[in-house]
């Protein structure tokens, strides 16, 4: 009997062993094999011109279009999103404290939208920049991204928030504080590593979508200067160029996948760091 | 001697669905006396407590009716703004929960709430508060330093003293030594009995021989319901009620 419980002990330690290690290998050949492959095209060019002769059939030339353009719309998204997502989390933490089922339906609707496939994000930018007149453009994409990763903002910072004890609150209230003061003066500075998390959660989302910015953000060889202009992203580089007939493009798109996931790769580290230092200074 | 009563609380009523947890609660507090709380847990004394700042405000569920007169005011019904009712009680809760902000600001904050912007004057008032809980000598070389450096023990302080910076009439303490070593509520206890002078307090507790040596009066909860109160020595040596007996015979 002693012996039959060990052995099933045995094989569910070996069978999650397999799945967890596995993943680890599998994380790990893929980015052994986007830098085997890009490693060599990776050169100062390459991170600081654009592509000559057309992104398709021109060998020459690097993808500083699709970093630039990628960058500004990340930013774009993210700092729009910030303007809304950061005063929506604390107000649910806030003046809806008192209203639990409000709370909870308002987490449940942004849970949903979160969760909403980044094409049907893409369509329906794609129907709004129609509907408005624009055409495909780094706006375009930028308000689209920020559709997207709205969401993520408010969630990730509202969970964080909602670690904070009601005692805090109270504490803050039974001193005569209004709620405003309440959301702007404790709430916000308590959470604010969890504000810093969230923001380097939603832009590493954002730099990595190409579903989103496939019809709105379009595809350019330059440099996006205005904000009506269309905008090359690293994703959509990576898409483009992979399937092109000539060797050198298509190893452009594997150093667009580099550095795409050297960036994303840091990123979610920072972000971890972020949210581990606060989770420790939490604990007192 | 007739004393004059901080708060007047005629016939409170908290509810929620039907089931009460405070009942007909009639209770005076008087001025510069130590009020002690005792009960059961879940008889209703944070709720009390909560009631007399209006943080019931806070959880919707719950129904207050009632009377709760401060200064002839009745806060249940007052028109007057809530915020500047509740900085005449300063709350001191079971953990300490500073502000996050550094120790000075922890205190200036409320100052300014007052009104008091000149820098000087803030100084000197945060430096007051600080002296009145006796920290000023342990944090004078790091106001501006987090309040997570402090103990347990002189955060409560600080809160104490954050509290009084509203210049309140009143402080409510809920358990306040409850997360605290011996010397540190030791530290609490004397200061209540020093700040009873000039603010009423009333304290919630579950320690016996804490209520006896700060109550200057003394309330036993049971369901809701004030069952006795009176002086301690009279309530400890002849409890009248079959509740209280066997409250001061399992707490000893
Ligand atoms: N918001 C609420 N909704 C429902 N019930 C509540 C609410 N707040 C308090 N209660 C109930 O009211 C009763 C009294 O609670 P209260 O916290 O006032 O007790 P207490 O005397 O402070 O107890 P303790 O000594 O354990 O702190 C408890 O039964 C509690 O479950
Ligand atoms: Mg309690």
């Amino acid at each position: 009997m002693r012996y039959r419980k060990s052995f099933v002990e045995l094989f569910y330690k070996i069978l999650t062993g397999i799945a967890c290690y596995s993943l680890i290998v599998i994380l790990g050949y893929i980015i052994f094999v986007i830098f085997k492959k890009g490693i060599g095209m990776l050169s100062l060019k390459m991170i600081t011109t654009v592509p000559s002769g057309g992104y398709y059939y021109g060998g020459e030339g690097g993808v500083l279009n699709a970093i630039a353009g990628s960058f500004y719309i990340a930013v774009g998204a993210t700092i729009i999103a910030v303007i809304v997502g950061v005063p929506a989390a604390l107000f649910i933490n806030s003046h809806l404290q008192h209203k639990p089922r409000m709370q909870s339906f308002i987490r449940y609707m942004l849970d949903a939208l979160w969760g909403i496939p980044s094409i049907v994000y893409g369509a329906f930018g794609f129907m709004l920049m129609i509907y408005l007149g624009m055409s495909a453009s780094l706006l375009a994409g930028i308000i689209t991204v920020a559709f997207l990763i709205t969401p993520i903002i408010i969630r990730t910072f509202d969970e964080v928030l909602n670690t904070i004890p009601k005692g805090l609150h109270e504490s803050a209230l039974a001193l005569g504080y209004t709620r405003m003061q309440l959301a702007f003066k404790v709430l916000w500075k308590q959470g604010f590593p969890g504000f810093i998390t969230a923001v380097l959660f939603a832009f590493g989302r954002g730099i990595g979508d190409a579903a989103s910015v496939l019809f709105t953000a379009g595809y350019t060889d330059l440099v996006p200067q205005y904000l009506d202009e269309p905008a090359a992203t690293l994703p959509l580089a990576i898409f483009f160029q992979l399937s092109s007939p000539i060797p050198e493009v298509r190893n452009r798109a594997y150093a667009a996948g580099i550095i795409l996931t050297a960036m994303i790769l840091i990123i979610s580290v920072s972000a971890r760091l972020v949210s581990r230092k606060f989770s420790k200074t939490n604990l007192k | 001697m007739k004393n004059k009563n901080t708060i007047e609380i005629s016939n409170l009523n908290v509810w929620v669905d039907n089931q009460y947890i405070l009942k007909n609660v009639n209770l005076d507090i008087p001025e510069h006396q130590i009020t002690v709380l005792l009960g059961p847990s879940g008889c209703g004394k944070t709720t009390l407590l909560k009631s007399m700042n209006r943080l019931t405000d806070l959880y919707k569920e719950l129904k207050v009716t009632g009377e709760i007169c401060i200064d002839g005011d009745d806060i249940l019904k007052s028109k007057r703004n809530i915020y500047e009712i509740r900085q005449k009680m300063g709350l001191l809760s079971q953990k300490p929960y500073p502000l996050p902000v550094s120790i000075y600001k922890n205190i200036a904050y409320g100052i300014k709430l007052k009104g008091i912007k000149d820098r000087k004057l803030l100084d000197y008032n945060v430096e007051k508060r600080l002296k009145e809980v006796g920290l000023w000598d342990e944090v004078k070389d790091r106001l501006h330093s987090s309040p997570d450096t402090l103990s347990i023990g002189q955060q409560q302080r600080l809160c104490l003293a954050r509290g009084l910076a509203v210049k309140p009439r009143l402080i409510l303490a809920d358990e306040p030594t409850s997360a605290l070593d011996p010397l540190s509520s030791k530290i609490i206890e004397d200061l209540f009995k020093k700040l009873k002078e000039h603010y009423s307090i009333v304290v919630v507790t579950h320690i016996l021989r804490q209520a006896k040596r700060l109550a200057d009066n003394v309330v036993f909860m049971h369901y809701g319901e004030i069952v006795e109160q009176g002086a301690p020595d009279q309530l400890f040596t002849n409890p009248q009620s079959p509740e209280l007996k066997k409250y001061l015979v399992d707490g000893n």
